[in-house]
């Protein structure tokens, strides 16, 4: 266990953060910790958790997707039009869902790989098209998704939020098996030391596409839930996610180098960043002043985990 | 798939006409080798001498410019190292193939027979601990992440990974140079069996005992050439390294001048420490004097070099210049021009070029901040270009264009621009071809004549011997012996870079 | 001095002649006079961002503080105007400028000393200065205005040419000069390539480092002052679209996003290439969506055409 604790010292510094803003936020919070306080802030949190979770898999193999919140403005919209009508339909219209955000990461990566352009770049023009496609669909915001489906995955199961049901379910039946997959792994080592990875026989190319696609289909699985809290389509999100990914995903311990970090840590840090907006909403700072505290506290977060270069004693040891 | 076992006619691994080209440069020039099932069959040859290429080739990360692999007979294509691994050649890597951010446990995962990008059921596991067990590497844990590994325990590690992969041909490429003799050992006894079993061993080291340990077969390389093979024994030492370096060693170094004694003092550090890996180390060198830095790898002589540039922070001690008290806190203090220190880092390719940028802006980058100096003035540079006759096709090209032994001598002019009035150099002719080092030892006892102290790190003992006027043997950040006129001889090195005299027998307890 | 001028670099100027003459078939007017200087006036804004930003790109680095800078320069500029005191009024474009450089050295320092990557620290800075605009302006868009130098500099002209396109070339080849002719800039773009190497060839990396950011932080207050002089007026998130643009205009003019590699000169064609491309979409009437897509498109298709060409040279 204290092993653990010290090779994943980022997840488990994110995690003690989270339980003490969480606490923080339902001491103050004027209505406790009831079901619909939590629940609320469980969606928020989820919405952004799954985004963080698809910037993850591009960040945790050296890259960065710029295209997250333009994945989830157009599974968003595929969404709108999808989700409604026989239980068949919408089974199969989630799917689709899904599998466009895939399709959107896999052409990311396809242009990443074989394009030989940087990801940051590419999925920058990515986003563009992304986003003009889920213009075509939804030019005004609109659409609806059936109200009992979006009911039963956005309230609660006997009293705990369906968020956190999900997030607990992702954590324990995708990830921590994932992480023992060759695929998992494949993904830290290509991240960590692509020559490395490289020399011990790993297929390169093939992780950083399903990287890639990974993210694609996060960023859908976070569009699918955004339109179950919302229930309609909007082509006008993408902005605030991409950027918020990053942050948090930073806060949450992953390293933009590669190779270090989770997805429970991405998840932590989605969650750390919606906490701290809800926890200024009822902590009587003039909201005014909310934005700037936001900022800085995010930037002082960020700040402290650069403080380790400032003890290195030997300065070659600060740049790579 | 082609089958397992092989007869003598046929060898596992045939290499016909062979060659390997980057840029200008021939790493490996019409090499023809083989290699039989069941026979230990070591690789000499200098830095340089296409060694490594050579085993990059065969475990698929490079692929040849010109020829034929044959594996069993049959013609190969090894275009990565995934297909070598198909074929079961494997490579313990020099440079270390392990993933420093993920755990022993799951390196060897990645790497264990049949590992795919499903489920990993951690079959061969076991394996990989009984064979650490056998190393003296039990006590590395599963769960520890390599980057948290010493050296010598990553090296472990990496047999193991090797090992577990089941090979027909293990490539061990300088697979101990970090190992304790006790620890070697082991592996030998390991390396032994495996052969036995029919698998065949490609040795590289450049530790001869090891060859006479292990060895059936050697084959000595030069200059991208395979110079000859034969069997164990049948050449002596001295045959061997004149086969290996072309010419006798004696040959390579200009003649030593008898050290003048009453010399001024050019830099003086007393008491130097820095944290745990540099302690209380004294010394000075003087003009026209090289001194030398000795030991194994990571015994506080690099850390010390770089502490005199300004690297290090918090250090203790003093530092004075032609007898100035003086502290430097940053390579830009470093090269002013009251202090005129210039330091030679030990990868040129990442510490000492930009190899994106052309010959002349790296010749620049140096003398641009020095106020007295025209950079772009290429006056500054041609003396020192001529004398180490540099090779190129103009100096507006990329230095990555460039050999390994040019591009060390880029570094080097970059910074005798600076007329430095002392010289710290780490390991200057690392991995650098004969001609180049002689070119290179030529003119730091040119620079010396003219009364410039150079302090060498060197992890080459001849060079400690034939080029230094004083030796100074690192061992656990301490200097363990200062060796000059008579005593300095290889066995006073070997036995202080062990710590014999202090400590005897700790290497095989 | 020509080395910077590469075939990538010339891509966009290429793309911006394309542009123009299958504008002109379609729409006549586009080969106007009047439409080509609005075009170069336009183009300045996009222009200026893209040279702070194609500095910090150089040094290998990115800088995502561009919005809220520029929207906290229009703010801090146009409310000094407003304030009716003319020696505050006379301050408000350095005071702009000072605010900018100020900005960039907290960029600086964040990167340099803390060694946050860029990209993350420049975005919690952004942030911050968002939150200080809203404090500031309680939310509303600002009370304030330009100041006739401002307009000036944002709208007017001498003998036809916009003075805004001429303060982006003037500063643009001040800035290019600074780069070739002086050890500043070769140890950007050594930074960009390598900056272990560079640090141990004794340059005080950190002190470039700085520099590079508080320039690019003077070109993006710079552009909100001429956006305000331009709109008469400082509003909130004027920034916002500006800044991926910015980073398309500077990659495209061939400045490799890893840095060390690129220069100025792509950029001017880069910022021109957009500005035209924006203004053709829209004045074919296309609809939004079908503008981003064919936007996204095109920057894929140059970029491919670029490595394309170094694979074919290679």
């Amino acid at each position: 266990m204290l092993d653990y604790m010290r090779s994943n010292r980022r997840e488990v510094i994110a995690g003690v953060v989270l339980i003490a803003l969480l606490a923080a936020y339902l001491g103050s919070h004027p209505r406790g910790a009831s079901t619909y306080v939590m629940t609320i802030w469980a969606n928020q949190c989820l919405i952004l958790g799954l985004a963080a979770c698809a910037q993850f898999f591009a960040v945790v193999v050296r890259g960065i997707d710029l295209s997250v919140g333009a994945v989830m403005a157009l599974t968003n919209c595929v969404a709108s039009y999808l989700l409604d009508g026989s239980a068949v339909g919408i089974a199969v219209g989630m799917l689709a869902v899904v599998a466009t955000g895939a399709l959107c990461g896999l052409l990311n990566g396809m242009i990443v790989v074989y394009g030989r352009i940087q990801p940051i770049v590419v999925t920058l023009a990515t986003a563009s098209i992304f986003v003009g496609i889920a213009l075509l669909l939804r030019p005004t915001p609109g659409g609806a998704v059936n109200y009992d489906l979006a009911d039963a995955m956005t309230l609660d199961l006997l009293g705990i939020p369906t968020a956190l049901i999900i997030t607990v379910v992702a954590v324990i039946g995708f990830w921590l098996p994932f992480r023992r997959t060759g695929l998992g792994l494949g993904l830290y080592a290509l991240g960590s030391s692509e020559q490395a990875a490289f020399q011990s026989g790993i297929d390169t190319r093939f992780i950083r596409l399903a990287a890639f696609t990974l993210a694609g289909l996060f960023g859908g699985l976070a569009g699918l839930f955004y339109s179950f809290v919302t229930t309609t389509g909007d082509a006008g999100i993408a902005a605030g996610f991409t950027l918020n990914s990053i942050a948090a995903v930073v806060l949450g311990g992953v390293l933009l180098r590669g190779g270090v970090g989770s997805l429970i840590g991405a998840l932590a840090g989605a969650f750390i960043l919606k906490t701290i907006a809800s926890l200024m909403f009822f902590s009587g700072i003039p909201s005014l002043a909310q934005p700037l505290f936001e900022g800085m506290i995010l930037a002082a977060a960020i700040a402290i985990g650069g403080a380790d270069v400032l003890r290195a004693r030997n300065k070659l040891e600060v740049f790579s | 798939m082609v089958s397992i076992m092989s007869d003598n006619s046929t060898p596992l691994l045939e290499m016909r006409g062979i060659s390997k080209h980057f840029g200008a440069t021939k790493a490996l020039d019409r090499v023809d080798f083989t290699c039989n099932a069941g026979e230990v069959h070591a690789v000499l040859g200098e830095n340089g001498a296409g060694k490594s290429t050579l085993m990059k080739l065969i475990a698929g990360v490079l692929q040849p410019t010109h020829g034929q692999l044959r594996v069993d007979g049959q013609d190969v294509f090894l275009n990565t190292p995934q297909t070598a691994l198909r074929h079961g050649l494997v490579c313990m890597f020099q440079e270390l193939s392990l993933v420093p951010d993920l755990t022993v446990r799951e390196n060897l995962l990645l790497g264990a027979p049949g590992a795919g990008l499903g489920w990993l059921a951690g079959t061969g596991l076991d394996k990989a601990q009984d064979v650490l067990n056998r190393i003296g590497a039990g006590q590395i844990k599963m769960g520890t992440r390599v980057a948290d590994l010493t050296l010598p325990q990553r090296q472990q590690v990496e047999i193991a990974k090797a090992i577990m992969k089941k090979p027909r041909l293990l490539i061990l490429d300088e697979a101990t140079s970090a190992l304790s003799a006790s620890v070697v050992e082991g592996v030998f006894d390991l390396v032994r069996e495996e052969r036995d079993s029919g698998t065949a061993i490609l040795f590289i080291s450049h530790r001869f005992h090891e060859i006479e340990a292990l060895a059936d077969r050697v084959s000595v390389f030069r200059n991208g050439q395979r110079v000859e093979t034969f069997m164990k024994g049948d050449h002596t030492y001295s045959e061997i390294i004149g086969m290996m370096v072309g010419q006798k060693i004696e040959e390579l170094f200009p003649p030593k001048p008898p050290s003048q004694r009453d010399a001024d003092i050019v830099l003086d550090v007393q008491n130097y420490t820095w944290e745990s890996q540099v302690r209380d180390v004294s010394l000075s060198v003087k003009r026209g004097q090289i001194v030398g830095l000795g030991g194994l790898d990571g015994q506080g002589q690099g850390a010390f070099l770089m502490g005199l540039f300004g690297l290090l922070r918090k250090a203790e001690g003093t530092t004075a210049i032609s007898g100035q008290a003086t502290e430097i806190n940053s390579p830009k203090e470093a090269k002013k021009r009251d202090i005129s220190l210039a330091y030679i880092p030990e990868d040129r390719k990442t510490e000492g070029l930009i190899l994106d940028q052309s010959i002349q802006e790296n010749l620049e980058l140096a003398a641009l901040g020095r106020p007295d100096l025209d950079a772009g003035d290429t006056a500054l540079y041609a003396g020192s270009l001529d004398q180490l006759a540099l090779k190129h096709g103009g100096l507006e090209l990329p230095v990555s264009s460039l050999s390994g032994g040019n591009q060390q001598k880029v570094v080097l002019a970059k910074w005798l621009a600076l007329k430095p009035r002392c010289l710290l150099l780490a390991d200057p002719t690392r991995g650098i071809d004969v001609k180049t080092k002689t070119q290179i030892y030529a003119i730091l006892r040119k620079l010396a004549d003219q009364g410039t102290a150079i302090i060498l790190l060197s992890t080459d003992y001849e060079e400690l011997i034939q080029l230094c006027d004083e030796t100074h043997i690192f061992f656990d950040g301490k200097v363990v012996a200062s060796l000059n006129g008579d005593d300095l001889t290889p066995e006073n090195i070997i036995a202080a870079t062990l710590n014999v005299a202090s400590e005897p027998q700790a290497a095989h307890a | 001095m020509l080395r910077t001028v590469s075939i990538d670099s010339l891509m966009p100027y290429i793309g911006v002649v394309l542009l123009v003459i299958a504008g002109s078939f379609f729409f006549p007017q586009v080969l106007s006079a009047g439409y080509l200087s609005q075009q170069l006036q336009i183009a300045a804004f996009l222009g200026l961002l893209a040279t702070g930003a194609t500095i910090v790109i150089l040094l290998g680095h990115i800088d995502l503080s561009v919005p809220w800078v520029l929207t906290g320069a229009a703010i801090l500029s146009t409310a000094l105007v407003g304030s009716g005191n003319p020696v505050l009024s006379a301050i408000a474009v350095p005071a702009a400028l000072a605010f900018g450089a100020l900005i960039g050295i907290v960029n600086g320092i964040g990167v340099a000393i803390l060694r946050i990557p860029s990209m993350v620290w420049t975005l919690a800075v952004n942030s911050m200065l968002l939150g200080l605009a809203v404090l500031n302006t309680g939310g509303f868009n600002p009370r304030g205005e330009a100041s006739p130098l401002m307009i000036a500099m944002a709208s007017g002209d001498i003998l036809g040419l916009p003075i805004s396109f001429l303060i982006w070339i003037a500063l643009s080849i001040a800035l290019a000069g600074f780069l070739t002719r002086t050890p500043f800039g070769r140890y950007l773009r050594s930074i960009g390539f390598n900056e272990k190497a560079t640090f141990l060839s004794g340059v005080s990396t950190p002190s470039v480092v700085f520099t590079a950011f508080a320039i690019a932080g003077m070109c993006s207050a710079l552009g909100g002052v001429m956006l305000a002089g331009y709109a008469n007026q400082a509003y909130q998130s004027m920034g916002d679209p500006f800044l991926l643009p910015t980073i398309a205009a500077v990659v495209i003019g061939g400045t490799s996003i890893l840095g060390g590699r690129g220069g100025l000169f792509g950029t001017i064609g880069g910022a021109l290439f957009i500005t035209l491309l924006t203004s053709i979409l829209s004045v074919m009437q296309i609809e939004d969506a079908w503008r981003n897509i064919i936007f996204g498109t095109i920057i894929l298709v140059m970029l491919l055409f670029q490595t394309l060409r170094k694979g074919a040279a290679a």
